[in-house]
């Protein structure tokens, strides 16, 4: 769907429910607690799949050296669909499908890109990344130092992750893993929360002359918003103001994001201001971003998906400490993952993600 | 025979003597606690390694092990660069950021020496896979060791050569032992190159101490890499005459077998067949060995008086 943004924003997208191959969202959020084109200007409605679909398709053809591997993205177009339409385009040389190796997958986009190309592999599940951890983070992320700045590894590597907190495809296609390669130096870690980012980002990743870890929430790639119509590229290592407020910050990322932006609007009406700050890179960590937040509301809540321990919200949390401890008026709250593996029974997966009423419990409670 | 000969043999033993001599230069800087961490000797090998770069040109690619001062020395790395690399010197190839086991000299093809087995590669096959996407004519090379056939990634990395014909070349270098661990304890096949049936590839095994004979088979499998028929598994059978790394006690061989093995040799021996097969002058092979003495000397010399990295650059070259 192609149109113009009216001038007043009356028809607000509702969000899809059609679901992906591999889980449907259970928790839908309106679209337009996220708004990130301004009135007046040519947009379109797109979800999150055919943003990152879009971003991919632009860059393919702004730059030759832009090209897809990964498992069953073909034809087939992806286990979530992402790559659909792109092999009858631009074909099987630049749209590789490829046997089940994720180690040589990474390695070989990792070879490629030091000879010039920019691949953008595809690891199907984030989950199935432990097998090219080796290529991801001992080899592409350290070559730059190792080699006293010679070597260049312009690649992305695409991962499905999170969807846990929706529908839960059990203990091995259900991970948020974003720690594990934030806390390897050399890379970049993204992870977009709406369409209107997705595309943003993904362009700016493949541009990028680093290695990327462009991770995708598999319960967002149906979501919709607005994206402009056109051009644009968004700045690697920044946080996004998602929305401005003055009494509390909620720091989140993801689809976390969305239950933030919820729980600021029902907050809203008992006179509670939020402002939520989306951490669309995960690393490198915008802490500027995240101390003035801080500082100016002097209350935090942190909230993200993977497991507590040693998770994300430690490490914000930890930022605020050093940004902002004096100006904090109540103590840190955090919100995350339980630390389990995930379990199949949706009612064992109650409970375990935060939830919006979670975290209108922790803004209120911050506000004491 | 040819000058053309003439010149190809010398400059093919000249690069085993270069690759011999700074190795020795380097475990005696080891020895004297000059090397703060540790240097994994190529010697033995040598004609592998020369045997399958001089059947290479400049722009061709090789990734290497952290056994590869000799890859580097045979692609045509500056021995003045790689010692001061080797003595963590700003002024060597990385900086001081690579050390023995990750020295990379991309201004002469060499992608860089990656020291966990096996992982160099699916990096190689890599590359080949953007040369044959931007139609160049340019061939990749992998060296491994014997203990990286059993890893995923040869495995997975063979597979993808195979099946996109890429122009790859995987150099098993078999020099009989994973550390401690012999070939034959750890993997079923006796000829390993029988592996590239697996592939749908050609396997060719040959002497790794004789450096024409790794030339030729090389040439051929190079000459069919950049025509476009894929790639070749080439396994180079020689032996690790020294321990892992320098001074390692050796405690799972006898000396009987290394001295037996010193009989192989690849430099002694190419220089015998110099002289009687050959017929090149002892003049001219005793020029070799003097000059590439007097180079060595000069490379210790300028990695020795050569600045260490600046401790305020530490943080630098982890991003492009």
């Amino acid at each position: 769907m192609i149109s113009s943004m009216p001038e007043e924003q009356p028809r607000m997208p509702t969000v899809s429910r059609d679901s992906v191959s591999l889980g449907a969202t259970t928790s839908a959020m309106p679209a337009d607690l996220i708004i990130q084109v301004a009135p007046g200007i040519p947009a379109r409605l797109m979800s999150c799949q055919e943003a990152i679909r879009e971003a991919l398709r632009q860059e393919m053809i702004r730059d030759d050296a832009v090209f897809l591997m990964g498992e069953d993205i073909g034809k087939h177009g992806g286990a979530f669909g992402v790559t659909r339409t792109l092999f009858d385009q631009f074909g099987p040389d630049r749209v590789r499908d490829t046997p089940i190796s994720e180690n040589t997958i990474v390695g070989a986009a990792t070879g490629a890109a030091l000879v010039g190309m920019r691949p953008v592999a595809e690891i199907m599940f984030v989950d199935f990344s432990g097998l090219a951890l080796d290529q991801i983070a001992n080899q592409a992320a350290k070559l730059r130092l190792m080699t006293g700045g010679q070597a260049k590894v312009p690649w992305v590597v695409r991962m499905a992750q999170g969807g846990g907190a929706g529908k839960s495809i059990a203990a091995q296609h259900s991970q948020s893993l974003e720690i594990w390669y934030a806390h390897i130096p050399g890379l970049k870690v993204v992870l977009p929360s709406t369409p209107h980012d997705a595309m943003g980002l993904l362009k700016a990743s493949i541009r990028d002359d680093n290695p990327v870890v462009f991770l995708e929430h598999k319960l967002l790639y149906s979501f919709k918003g607005w994206v402009p119509e056109e051009e644009f590229v968004l700045p690697l290592g920044k946080c996004d103001v998602k929305r401005a407020g003055t009494d509390v910050t909620i720091i989140a990322s993801g689809y976390m994001v969305w239950l933030a932006m919820m729980a600021a609007r029902i907050v809203e009406a008992e006179g509670i201001s939020v402002e939520v700050i989306d951490v669309r890179t995960i690393s490198p960590l915008d802490e500027e971003t995240i101390g003035e937040s801080a500082r100016k509301t002097g209350r935090v809540v942190v909230v993200a998906e993977p497991c507590r321990s040693y998770g994300p919200t430690g490490e914000w949390a930890m930022v605020v400490m050093e940004q902002a401890f004096e100006y904090l008026r109540a103590p840190i709250i955090r919100l995350a993952g339980r630390h389990t593996p995930v379990p199949f029974a949706q009612s064992l997966c109650t409970g375990l993600w935060p939830e919006t009423s979670d975290v209108v419990g922790a803004v209120r409670k911050v506000m004491e | 025979m040819s000058q053309t000969d003439v010149a190809l043999l010398l400059e093919m033993y000249r690069r085993m003597v270069r690759i011999r001599q700074f190795e020795l230069a380097a475990i005696d800087l080891f020895k004297r606690g000059q090397v703060k961490s540790t240097v994994h000797p190529y010697i033995g090998q040598e004609a592998s390694g020369v045997g399958v770069c001089m059947a290479l040109r400049h722009d061709d690619l090789v990734a290497g092990t952290h056994r590869s001062h000799g890859h580097n020395i045979a692609k045509g790395a500056d021995t003045g660069r790689m010692m001061a690399e080797i003595l963590g010197k700003d002024t060597g190839y990385c900086r001081g950021r690579g050390g023995s086991m990750h020295i990379a000299a991309f201004e002469t093809g060499s992608l860089g020496a990656l020291a966990v087995v096996g992982s160099g590669i699916p990096i190689a096959v890599g590359a080949a896979l953007g040369f044959k996407m931007r139609g160049e004519d340019r061939v990749s090379v992998s060296f491994t060791g014997d203990g990286a056939c059993n890893t995923g990634n040869f495995h997975e990395g063979l597979n993808l050569a195979a099946i996109w014909d890429l122009p790859f070349l995987l150099v098993l270098e078999n020099n009989q032992y994973a550390i401690s661990t012999r070939i034959e304890r750890v993997t079923r096949v006796k000829d390993l190159a029988e592996r590239a049936s697996a592939y749908g590839i050609p396997g060719v095994r040959v002497d790794g101490f004789d450096p024409l004979a790794v030339y030729c088979a090389a040439r051929e499998a190079v000459e069919r890499a950049r025509g476009g028929k894929g790639p070749t598994l080439l396994v180079t059978e020689s032996y690790r005459l020294e321990g892992h790394y320098a001074g390692e006690p050796e405690v799972y061989r006898a000396r009987a077998e290394v001295a037996e093995q010193r009989r192989n040799d690849p430099i002694p021996r190419f220089r015998v067949r110099l002289l009687e097969e050959f017929r090149l002058s002892t003049d001219a092979i005793n020029a070799v060995e003097s000059e590439v003495g007097q180079e060595i000397r000069e490379a210790v010399r300028f990695a020795k008086e050569s600045p260490s990295p600046d401790p305020g650059t530490a943080l630098d070259f982890i991003y492009a």
